[in-house]
């Protein structure tokens, strides 16, 4: 059975993908900005499809030290453990 | 990279996008003639581009009480509020605003954008919460910044999404200050106050409203989108700036709140600056009073701006979705723009040229800003203007 984080980061891949586009590939140790192209903005946006996607709040605050997917879905699971 | 290398790098980058010489952001301004004239280089120039809504930069009554305070109170005052700098001056103003909007309590602050700084900065701190609408200013943003509370950011203009984030709260929403403006300075548009009064009252949360660009525009006695959409009482605090329709510059913080006094001993922004010059102070407390009286300025600056955003739609621009003192005609590319703000300048109007990120989904601004001050016949020519260049986005 696949662990929370493990979920997170699946539904998370598929969300960014939506986003990136088809010709990206989404993986875990991707840097959101380098490798993905989104600027602040667009991260930022992201957040809040995100809060949605998964019914918490994610502070921009918390972004600071956020700069892979892997370390997104990290956040994540720590905002809401119970997914 | 180094430091040095990092900015070499982004000015290559601001290069790219706008060739050099051109001056769109920076423009030399050589002299200024009237609230709406000025010189660039060697032509005279109509401003479209200021924020002086109600064209007080050159009243008489301001020009006076300005020349009367440098008089009797010398340039500057060399200090802080906290410590030599609490003049007179600086109190009435504050006594004028609070009685203006029937509040209780007023902090001036030296710019608008310290005035943002200050008041979220010290009304929220960590562990708090600060649920920002996600097209707020950028001293919005910076006074979160400096708060050290959660950050949240609600779809633009959108109290259902507002709700939505306040309800995953929980009972943190009670320790929730919810930051809105009045109106919107890239396209104009105001913000849905009264749904969004009522969803904050529902979860028992603070709401400020910046009227930076609403103060003297909207509302029978031009207290901005509060007085307009009827919820004057039932908003917290209330920010805004000197340095446009009251034509100086500077900000305030107003509240029915008394315990808004507090932040005089916690609001660095506050606390580590020099206080506005009596000047300022003086000319501001002037402008005031014009705006409060301003029913005829209110009027004439509303027939400019429906004599300009008619004409502008007539025209096939594609404009920003209400009429209001900031009309924004929206291109596809920067290079557009760019092709139109120099189309204007080269016919004598100056207006802001917006290139993203500073504008809504990757398009381009050409943004003009009325005044009461702007004659109808000076609305005609920068329509004529705009008629000649609309070919530059077809």
């Amino acid at each position: 059975m696949a662990s929370d984080y493990e979920v997170i980061l699946e539904r998370l891949c598929a969300h960014l993908q939506r986003i990136a586009g088809p010709g990206t590939n989404i993986k875990p140790e991707a840097n959101l900005i380098d490798e993905l192209a989104l600027d602040s903005m667009k991260v930022m946006n992201m957040v809040m499809e995100i809060e949605d996607e998964f019914d918490i709040s994610i502070p921009i605050n918390s972004l600071a030290d956020v700069y892979t997917v892997e370390e997104l879905a990290r956040l994540i699971e720590r905002l809401h453990p119970e997914i | 990279m180094n430091l040095l290398q990092k900015l070499e790098a982004q000015a290559a980058e601001r290069k790219a996008m706008l060739p050099e010489g051109l001056h769109a952001f920076g423009i030399p301004i050589e002299e200024v003639y009237s609230a709406t004239e000025a010189r660039i280089e060697n032509r005279r120039v109509l401003f479209l581009g200021t924020n002086n809504y109600l064209g007080l930069t050159f009243a008489p009554e301001c020009l006076e009480a300005a020349h009367r305070a440098i008089d009797q109170a010398g340039t500057g005052t060399t200090g802080s509020r906290m410590a030599n700098g609490n003049y007179a001056g600086h109190r009435a103003l504050e006594l004028e605003i609070t009685e203006f909007f029937g509040g209780r309590s007023t902090i001036v602050f030296t710019t608008g954008y310290q005035a943002n700084l200050g008041a979220i900065s010290g009304l929220a701190g960590s562990g708090d919460v600060l649920l920002i609408d996600a097209d707020s200013h950028a001293s919005i943003y910076d006074g979160c910044r400096l708060s050290g509370a959660d950050i949240l950011r609600f779809r633009h203009n959108n109290a259902g999404d507002l709700d939505k984030r306040l309800r995953r709260l929980g009972e943190r929403a009670q320790n929730t200050l919810v930051i809105v403006e009045g109106l919107y300075s890239m396209l104009g548009d105001r913000a849905p106050l009264r749904d969004i009064v009522e969803v904050k009252n529902r979860y028992g949360s603070l709401l400020l409203v910046d009227e930076a660009h609403s103060l003297g525009v909207l509302g029978e006695q031009g207290r901005g989108l509060v007085e307009e959409a009827g919820v004057l009482d039932q908003v917290d605090f209330i920010t805004g700036t000197f340095s446009k329709s009251l034509g100086s510059i500077g900000g305030y913080c107003v509240s029915k709140h008394p315990q808004l006094d507090e932040l005089r001993y916690i609001s660095r922004p506050y606390i580590f600056t020099a206080s506005s010059s009596p000047a300022i102070i003086e000319s501001t407390r002037a402008a005031l009073r014009l705006l409060r009286d301003g029913t005829d300025l209110r009027r004439q600056l509303w027939d400019n701006i429906t004599r300009l955003y008619s004409r502008l739609q007539a025209l096939g621009y594609s404009l920003g979705a209400e009429p209001g003192p900031i009309i924004a005609a929206i291109v596809d590319t920067p290079g557009e723009a760019l092709e139109i703000w120099k189309g204007l300048l080269e016919r004598g109007i100056y207006v802001n040229l917006i290139l993203p990120p500073a504008a809504p989904d990757n398009r381009a601004l050409v943004r003009c800003s009325i005044s009461a001050a702007h004659t109808p016949e000076q609305i005609d020519r920068v329509c004529e203007a705009f008629a000649e260049l609309r070919e530059l986005t077809v």
